[in-house]
């Protein structure tokens, strides 16, 4: 019963979006102030409706409802209820469904939060919303109903891809999902300023909090992800640069750009249809994501359903979407006049490399993305570029970034006097030349351009530093700098560590694997690993060996490592369990794989400086976070000003 | 309009008329975890009166059979049929078929147009079975080996490469080793 009402209410919410994408923009054109009120309710009505039928949904796979498909596909009466509630979006239909409530979530949001916009604006931007939410509603309903029925019900369900039962995994879909569709609303907003014909400072001010937003979410979803291949995988890698992986990428690169764009729009007026065509970029990206990851045109590590009635869906959908604002962008950008010019040295001009060099790199990764469907295209073979490629580009690439994005809070708006500023920054500088003497002293030897990494990371650092310093010394006490302040140097402290993390586990990565007997030894980096038993054990719905393994530093012992090789039951399964544990070098990380030749093949990584690529990630989404909590954002929101006064 | 505003519908177009064409592509292979497992218990009906039902029972005979998933609104099926009969006319193989949420005037249509090479086609009306299977979307071919395992999984049509590069190689190693 409970799918029933469950299907029923997607049915409903499908016909409000399709209300809400078409009435608002009728009362819109004709000035209807009635028919423009409507997008309001409407756009509530999707979500509440939408979260009756996420919840059916989350309620069948709560009590194994086994008669309905998708639960008996994914789910298993075993299944630690964690995984039971991460199972409902652990799969195609439950994914989307989970999509489509967090699509109608931010509707909602933009309606109850944008009472400040002009109304005939925001009943646009809902009906954008909308029209969004009716194509993934259809999509749902025709080839992609999580409620349909099994007849006759399975007895047991066929268990979820034990991959998947990791905790890290139960929240990256979502956390990835809060971001692509919250480019949602930053593309509603540029339609809408297309469709009206004006963008200015108070639409970009409205812009940048929902990309903020969507940045965050979508940073702390890809660096789960990371962090799960990382632990989970076994491979000892944190990226692959594969296509799913690329999918998210893409969307953050152009989102990031969009975010340093929008400053220049509300500061000084200019590069306004840039910014309204990243705008419709990003969450194109977020679209393409789906359709490369839903069609299975492209082979992934990731291994989703294929199913081409889908891609052609998605495909017709994303062609309607992209292609239609694509166009209404090409007549309409034009309208879009020029503000403020400024001279190539400048904050502008240091913010326009920025988006250069990101637009750059998110067509890279999409060429980079393509490339295997693209040689199948035009010359019918098989091939990828893979990693190499995109490191070959992405150093080359990123460097002037990395440099710029010190030099940036320095330079003045309009013009600014790249000589005094460098000279500022001399300390910044020496940080990099020390980092570059230490690193080269340490890892002597190593590969040079891993120098390189090492002195952009510590340079960043040391110039976001010396510019924090320099305000503090100016603004006097620290508590009078703005969080937006805050939250810009947080984040481009975390690239900096982010970097530093990155060139350090992919330089200096020691690797060994060997097949050791117990009481065998093995030395890695400093330290010398010793198998000291490897014992049986089970969890609630698997079996596994798990190996013991002294860690020793000279002959006195650091730490022990438990590392698994769990075999599932339903679905059958081996996965590995690595036992990572941070040292002051880096990470230690070990994997035990299977028995043979009377021992067991043992994997042993020493990555140093791992861990800094999670502390950077985190710090660039806290930086956001700061960013988004700034008082320039809430003053604009005379609702939640009301709401102090009464609490006052 | 100036081609600056148009360009970037222009790439987009582009983009897309690629994806369209890589859709029609050959789907790669997906992973399964059947491979290595004992078929799934069934018992199809017939499609029809002209053929016969599909059990797993009689994938457990000896020899080397092959299970096709199709159905007649799906286009790669027709054009992998060549090939499925080229796999039948194989000495000492059995191919059978199960129709996937199909109906069976269709069908039959689909197998009287093109030719019938199933011994026997199971009618999976509601798709069940098939998910017992694993089946991501049809076509997908199976090969079973003596003891009733399923030894490999083709996702998407059977071209002639992947017949001559792919199928007819496994047979010969199936039988030699039985």
């Amino acid at each position: 019963m409970t799918a029933e009402i469950g299907h029923l209410a997607l049915a409903l919410a499908l016909a409000l979006a399709i209300l809400g994408a078409l009435l608002p923009q009728l009362g819109a054109a004709r000035r209807d102030p009635a028919l423009i009120a409507a997008a309001v309710p409407l756009t509530i009505g999707q979500f509440v409706l939408v979260l009756i039928s996420f919840l059916a949904l989350t309620w069948a796979y709560v009590v194994s409802d086994f008669s309905l498909a998708v639960v008996a596909s994914n789910s298993h009466t075993e299944k630690p209820m964690l995984y039971k509630l991460s199972g409902v979006w652990g799969n195609h239909e439950g994914s989307l469904l989970l999509w489509a409530l967090i699509l109608t979530f931010f509707a909602a949001l933009v309606a109850l939060l944008g009472r400040n916009l002009p109304a005939r604006f925001r009943a646009r931007v809902l009906a954008v919303e909308s029209m969004i939410a009716v194509g993934f509603l259809l999509f749902l309903l025709l080839t992609s109903n999580p409620f349909e029925r099994l007849s006759p019900p399975a007895v047991e369900g066929m268990g979820l891809n034990p991959l998947l039962q990791d905790p890290g995994l139960a929240f990256h879909p979502p956390f990835l999902y809060l971001g692509y569709v919250g480019f949602s609303v930053a593309f509603a907003f540029a339609i809408a300023a297309l469709q009206e014909g004006r963008v200015d400072a108070a639409w970009a001010r409205w812009v940048r909090p929902w990309t903020l937003v969507a940045w965050v979410f979508l940073t702390i979803g890809i660096a789960l992800g990371s962090w799960w291949a990382y632990y989970e995988l076994g491979w000892g890698g944190f990226w692959f640069w594969d296509p799913v992986e690329n999918a998210s990428f893409m969307p953050w690169l152009v989102g990031t750009a969009l975010l340093h764009s929008a400053i220049v729009v509300e500061k000084r007026d200019a590069m306004k249809s840039w910014t309204v065509l990243l705008a419709i970029i990003a969450f194109s990206f977020s679209l393409l994501g789906t359709f490369l990851v839903r069609s299975g045109v492209l082979t992934s590590v990731h291994a989703f359903a294929t199913d081409p009635a889908r891609g052609v869906f998605i495909l017709g959908f994303l062609a309607l979407v992209v292609g239609g604002s694509l166009t209404l962008y090409a007549l309409r950008a034009e309208t879009l006049t020029p503000g403020g010019l400024f001279e190539p040295i400048s904050r502008e001009g240091a913010l326009v490399l920025n988006n250069v060099v990101l637009a750059t790199a998110a067509a890279t990764v999409l060429l980079g993305t393509l490339y295997p469907l693209l040689l199948d295209v035009f010359t019918g073979a098989k091939g990828t570029v893979g990693p190499p490629y995109f490191h070959a580009v992405f150093i080359p690439l990123m460097t002037p970034l990395f440099v710029a994005l010190g030099v940036a809070p320095f330079l003045n708006w309009k013009r600014a006097d790249l000589k005094s500023v460098l000279s500022r920054l001399w300390i910044a500088a020496v940080v990099a030349l020390i980092a570059i003497a230490v690193a080269a002293y340490l890892t002597w030897g190593g590969p040079v351009l891993a120098l390189l990494g090492v002195a952009v990371g510590a340079w960043m650092i040391g110039a976001v530093v010396t510019d924090l310093m320099s305000r503090l010394r100016q603004g006097g006490r620290w508590m009078r700098l703005p969080r937006a302040q805050w939250g810009m140097s947080a984040a481009h402290i975390g690239v900096g560590i982010l970097v530093l993390g990155i060139t350090g586990a992919t330089a200096w990565n020691r690797e060994s694997l060997e097949v050791m007997r117990i009481g065998d030894s093995l030395t890695i980096g400093p330290y010398t690993v010793r198998l000291e038993n490897v014992t049986p054990t089970a969890g609630a719905n698997y079996t596994a060996v798990r190996g013991v393994m002294v860690v020793s530093d000279k002959d006195r012992p650091v730490m022990t490592l438990y590392p698994e090789s769990r075999t599932y039951a339903t679905p059958p399964m081996t996965t590995t369990e690595a036992a990572i544990r941070p040292t002051a070098v880096g990470d230690i990380y070990a994997v035990i794989g299977e028995e043979s030749k009377g021992g067991w093949a043992v994997r042993l990584y020493l990555k140093p400086l791992q861990y800094w690529i999670w502390i950077g990630a985190g710090l660039m989404a806290l930086g956001g976070a700061l960013s988004l909590s700034d008082r320039r954002y809430r003053i604009g929101a005379p609702a939640r000003r009301k709401g102090a006064a009464h609490a006052a | 309009m100036r081609l600056k505003s148009l360009l970037p519908l222009l790439v987009f177009v582009a983009l897309a008329a690629v994806l369209w064409i890589g859709l029609g592509l050959k789907p790669r292979e997906v992973p399964t975890v059947m491979i290595g497992r004992a078929v799934p218990e069934f018992d199809l009906p017939p499609l029809d009166a002209k053929t016969q039902g599909l059990a797993s029972a009689t994938l457990r005979a000896p020899g080397v059979k092959i299970v096709n998933v199709f159905a007649s609104w799906c286009v790669p099926c027709r054009v992998e049929h060549p090939q499925l009969s080229a796999l039948k006319n194989i000495p000492g193989i059995m191919l059978y078929g199960i129709n996937y949420k199909d109906n069976v005037a269709d069908a039959r249509a689909f197998l009287d147009s093109l030719g019938d090479p199933f011994a026997a086609i199971g009618y999976d009306r509601g798709g069940r079975v098939s998910i017992d299977w694993g089946v991501y979307g049809v076509p997908e071919t199976y090969v079973i080996d003596g003891s009733g395992k399923i030894v490999y999984r083709h996702v998407g049509p059977i071209s002639d490469d992947d017949l001559n590069d792919k199928f007819k190689p496994l047979i010969d190693r199936l039988r030699e080793g039985a």
